[in-house]
């Protein structure tokens, strides 16, 4: 029998030694951590579990998602699973797409100075910065665009020395893109309409008749991916 | 066509448009044209006063690698503070091993500043390398000697190691509109401050500078004022809006010099305040009876 390769980490300090080549949620989890929030997807889609760490020796401090990142030996981390970040209220229907309408719900946008500390801080390799750049100009199409992939997991708005909120500005403006300049997607539109003639009434009808017990069976009978389909 | 690499800076984006718009036509005119960074970001007027505080000169030292890893040396702004702002920093950290060594340490993921961007306004440009008889040579409508006071204001002059004229008499954008055949006049409060960023909390202060040149520029029998800064045109137009019917204030159109050169080099009327198509009319028309009589 080969023996387990072990490597040691430290958690917030205190060091364990977890198996090699597993992902920081996995070695924390082998550790003894039990994950109530910062958990979601396990996928690196909902950006729960922001996490940050040190490598051994490296002045600098790296960031990533504990569900993607794999463990390395030596490395100091602990998790952001949330940032406290104000979110402006709006009404998306009521807004005025206008120049200076991500300005004026997200101020703090002017005090950027372009360290491109956020850029770095984001583990979706998204250039955070240069959206910042295109709120101030009023250029809405090239926010969304460059946001596109972000998850929301606010490591940005956690490191900016200016206080922005990156991830709800992007969010706001990729929203307001949306609604205002793309094109309607003909295929949800569709779906819309599929779902209001009561495609799906007769399903719905049928669970909600169901026992508790009914349901829970067919819960763990459901099939998420069929067996052999590839991704 | 050749072209020089072109700093917009936000206003140009968003309230001055026509001012990018009409500097593009006549660069394209005269066959330099004006190529936009592909990345660009704020100029770092943030807080650019703040003179022990490198961190703040970073935003302009990233445009400067923009331009670097395009093999370029040189960097034309309209906005007159994005100008001052661009120009400082290059001042600052070109001639300063260590500052440029910090900031290069900082930006990590950038090649590393050299230190040989140069920053320069259109209206330099326009002098050094088109050439106030090739301008002359391409106007094709003429400004009948349309009254313009151009309004500098400070951050094209001031401070002096960054000016690009005299900072008490400068004539750069006077000699401009000249060539195109507009008559500049003599405006004693060419350089005085519009009051700034006043405007956003003590609006008051604002319109007290603004008025003083209005009125100076009123008095020279100008037109239009001229201007190469979107803050500058901003204050103008609020405290005219604001004192509109006063003694000594007259409405004057308050436009940017590349509108006027634009008009002279053959740019769409449509695209123009409509004040500077009807004041050329005003100007013929008046010119026409003089010949008469």
């Amino acid at each position: 029998m080969t023996e387990e390769k072990l490597t040691q980490i430290f958690v917030m300090g205190k060091a364990y030694d977890v198996p090699a080549g597993i992902t920081i949620m996995d070695a924390m989890e082998y550790a003894g951590y039990r994950f109530v929030r910062g958990a979601g997807c396990r996928s690196g889609f909902c950006g729960a579990c922001g996490t940050v760490y040190r490598k051994d020796g490296d002045y600098r401090l790296e960031f990533a998602l504990a569900c993607q990142e794999m463990v390395e030996e030596g490395m100091h981390l602990t998790q952001i699973p949330f940032t406290p970040a104000p979110r402006s209220d709006y009404q998306l229907n009521e807004l005025d797409a206008a120049e200076n309408v991500l300005l004026q719900h997200y101020p703090a946008i002017a005090r950027c100075v372009s360290c491109n500390t956020c850029t770095k801080a984001c583990p979706q390799d998204i250039e955070v910065m240069d959206y910042v750049q295109a709120a101030l100009r009023g250029d809405l199409k090239r926010v969304a665009e460059l946001s596109f992939d972000c998850i929301q997991c606010g490591l940005c708005a956690m490191r900016c020395p200016a206080d922005i909120k990156h991830y709800h500005l992007s969010q706001m403006a990729r929203r307001l893109y949306s609604v205002t300049e793309s094109p309607e997607p003909a295929h949800l539109t569709a779906r819309m309409a599929e779902l209001g003639d009561g495609a799906y009434d007769a399903e719905l009808d049928e669970m909600m008749s169901m026992t508790l017990d009914q349901l829970k069976q067919r819960y763990a009978e459901r099939v998420i991916e069929k067996e052999g389909e590839a991704l | 066509m050749k072209t020089i690499p072109y700093f917009p800076g936000c206003s140009l984006k968003d309230t001055a448009t026509p001012f990018e718009t009409s500097a593009q036509f006549v660069m394209e005119k005269l066959g330099l044209a004006l190529a936009e960074l592909d990345r660009w970001n704020c100029c770092g007027t943030v807080s650019s006063l703040t003179s022990d505080d490198l961190m703040h000169h970073l935003a302009a030292v990233r445009n400067f690698v923009r331009v670097q890893d395009l093999g370029e040396t040189e960097l034309v702004a309209l906005c007159a503070m994005c100008y001052n702002t661009l120009a400082r920093t290059a001042q600052r950290v070109n001639g300063d091993d260590a500052d440029r060594d910090k900031i290069n340490q900082f930006m990590d993921r950038e090649s590393d500043y050299v230190g040989d961007v140069k920053i320069v306004h259109l209206l330099q440009v326009l002098r050094d390398r088109i050439g106030w008889e090739t301008l002359a040579e391409h106007s094709t409508v003429n400004l009948n000697g349309l009254n313009v006071a151009c309004y500098y204001g400070c951050t094209l002059v001031r401070p002096k190691s960054v000016g690009i004229d005299d900072a008490e008499n400068p004539t750069l954008m006077d000699d401009a509109l000249e060539a195109v055949g507009a008559t500049p006049r003599a405006f004693p409060f060419a350089t005085e401050c519009c009051g700034t960023y006043q405007v956003v909390d003590r609006r008051d202060l604002s319109i007290e500078h603004s008025f003083r040149i209005l009125q100076s520029a009123a008095r020279t029998g100008a037109d239009v004022i001229a201007t190469a800064c979107p803050l500058c045109q901003h204050n103008l137009q609020e405290a005219q809006r604001e004192l509109s019917g006063m003694e000594n204030i007259r409405d004057l159109e308050i436009v940017y010099f590349t509108e006027l050169l634009g008009a002279a080099l053959g740019m769409d009327p449509t695209a123009l305040p409509e004040r500077i198509t009807q004041s050329l009319q005003t100007t013929a028309a008046a010119q026409a009876d003089q010949g008469g009589n």
